[in-house]
């Protein structure tokens, strides 16, 4: 693609015809808060390359990378093996240079691994249908709660206190932004009764997570119960996929919805982002699920093909009264995630969870042992949160210092919560006994 | 009884204060193959004009106003599996639901037979 510079004259001839007098002028909506004053990282305007690789090489060496030592940090984003393999195949240029399929004669492969996704999405969360993906799990959750207020046509989405605080701000944000009231319910490590006693005739849906922010695997099926009874709908969260492998899946926990991030299966940290959302319903809801569809047909020659599919739920059909604004989908890191799972199988995703559930069981029994380390979350998969008798950030800071990057302090998810003694920590199938060991003692040498 | 049509294409046969809503053949030729309807739920009050159904087919999704205000005593549930029933015979078994009217005086707002006719004819 060529590049067509702009020539100072180019840019004041269209902000002339704009009536604009100057490109800041577009930005106004962003608050005077969030708005960069001055150089990004002092780097300065005009620079040789070789300065400037100089100085950029050097930022970048501030960085610990996640696989550079023991690293137990969760809540949301979890480091997982990606399999060279995964890279092979999303790196393909056909892969990897194609856009969205909305041609089915020219996208069947695109189509097809959409398809695949959809339906690795819908069996691991056990429910009947699942879409293309959607951003990340946090948007994913909002739109959940938009989808049940259009269903149960109520106002009213009420938020576990065990949900990740990320998600439980996105979805607060859609909601009362397009006039819904969110109930968000208190923190809580365990919060399994206190979700199914808040549900009355007003609710358009709760939305639990489980494992929760705290790791706590949670039996969603009496809240499924208690919103069915009263005509809501069941919104069942998950921030890490690999725990589809071991703990009971939404779909038979009496979820209406299932959304969450599928980061966790074929895709690194990356920072945190892009991501992909994973979004899955009940049959019944199929025609209100937001994103993009892809299904199953037969072409003019009775031979399979796939293609988008139910696009009257879309915004480029039904403008405003769309599903959702959204008109894409996460696509290569949804590709990324459908290698993985087909090279996993259910079997292997089933392995996979062992290790990480065996991992943390072997990292909650090392830190147990270290005198006043207090483990909170009563039954977890491969996160979970404990209490110290120091303050949170003080301990992580000097695990730091020991090479050790310990979790995420509490009062950082949960500012307000009073719970500034207590860390999330997960570990994954590549913890290994070393990294453990090395947490263990250096947590025993600061407390 | 008596049947009355909409400049949205929408027909209303009246019997008493229940009147039976559906799309006239006109609509449905124009929107094709109908894949979907919504139809809407009994106990579901409308005012004259207000989003009451909608009827997907493979190239658009379009909405069907309430032409008249009442309350759905039913909705057609055969058309979930048969929406290729609106295609068919829309100004029979094609039909919509059914609704209690709240006030008949808004009927006189409407075309008859022959003005539909005559309105059709000049778009």
């Amino acid at each position: 693609m060529r590049y067509l510079p702009l020539t100072p004259e180019d840019r004041a001839d269209m902000l002339g015809t704009i009536g604009a007098n100057s490109v800041d002028d577009f930005f106004t909506d962003v608050p005077e808060s969030a708005r960069l004053s001055g150089t990004i990282a002092g780097l300065p305007d005009h620079q040789g390359e070789l300065a400037v690789e100089r100085h950029m090489t050097n930022l970048a060496a501030k960085n610990r990378s996640a696989s550079s030592g023991p690293f137990f940090v969760g809540a949301g984003a979890y480091k997982h093996h990606v399999p060279a393999t995964v890279d092979m195949v999303i790196q393909r240029s056909e892969f990897l240079t194609t856009y969205t399929p909305y041609q089915p004669e020219i996208a069947q492969g695109t189509l097809q691994t959409l398809f695949e996704f959809q339906t690795q999405v819908a069996a691991m969360t056990a429910m009947d249908v699942a879409n293309a993906s959607m951003y990340d799990g946090s948007t994913a959750c909002a739109e959940a709660a938009i989808m049940a207020t259009r269903v149960t046509r109520r106002k009213k989405v009420i938020l576990s206190g065990g949900l990740h605080p990320h998600y439980a701000a996105a979805t607060k944000m859609v909601c009362e932004a397009q006039g819904f009231e969110v109930v968000q319910l208190p923190v809580a490590v365990d919060d399994e009764n206190v979700l199914a006693d808040a549900v009355d005739d007003k609710t358009a849906c709760v939305i639990g997570q489980s494992p929760n922010i705290f790791g706590t695997v949670t039996d969603l099926s009496k809240s499924a119960d208690a919103a069915h009874d009263k005509g809501a709908l069941l919104v069942s969260v998950f921030t890490e996929a690999v725990s589809l492998g071991l703990v009971t899946p939404p779909g038979e926990m009496g979820a209406d919805i299932a959304v969450g991030e599928g980061q966790s299966i074929g895709n690194g940290l990356n920072f945190g982002g892009p991501y992909v959302g994973l979004f899955a319903c009940t049959q019944k809801l199929v025609r209100q699920m937001p994103g993009r569809l892809c299904g199953e047909t037969v072409d003019a020659n009775g031979d399979r093909g796939f293609v988008l599919t139910l696009s009257t739920r879309e915004q480029h059909i039904r403008r405003d009264k769309a599903t959702s604004n959204i008109c894409t989908n996460s696509g290569l890191c949804a590709l990324a995630f459908t290698a993985h799972m087909t090279l996993l199988g259910g079997k292997g995703l089933e392995q996979l969870a062992l290790l990480n559930h065996e991992a943390a069981c072997d990292l909650a029994d090392a830190l147990e042992a270290v005198p006043g380390v207090e483990i909170l979350t009563p039954r977890f998969f491969n996160e979970f949160a404990f209490r110290t008798p120091m303050d949170a950030e003080a301990v992580l800071a000097m695990l730091d210092e020991a090479g050790v990057v310990g979790g995420v302090r509490a009062s950082r998810l949960f500012p307000d919560g009073h719970m500034g003694d207590v860390i999330v920590c997960a570990a994954t199938e590549c913890t290994t006994a070393e990294d453990i060991a090395a947490y263990a003692a250096a947590l025993k040498e600061i407390i | 009884m008596t049947t009355y049509y909409t400049e949205d294409h929408e027909w209303i046969t009246v019997e008493g204060d229940i009147a039976t809503v559906g799309i006239t053949k006109y609509a449905a030729d124009q929107l094709g193959d109908v894949v979907f309807v919504e139809v809407p739920e009994s106990g579901a009050s409308f005012g004259k004009g207000d989003d009451m159904a909608v009827v997907e087919s493979v190239k658009a999704a379009s909405d069907v106003y309430a032409p008249v205000a009442g309350e759905v005593t039913e909705g057609n549930g055969a058309l979930a599996d048969a929406p290729e029933t609106v295609n068919e015979d829309p100004e029979g078994a094609g039909w919509f639901c059914k609704m209690k009217l709240s006030d008949s005086g808004e009927l006189a707002s409407l075309m008859n037979a022959d003005a539909y006719k005559a309105f059709c004819d000049g778009l």
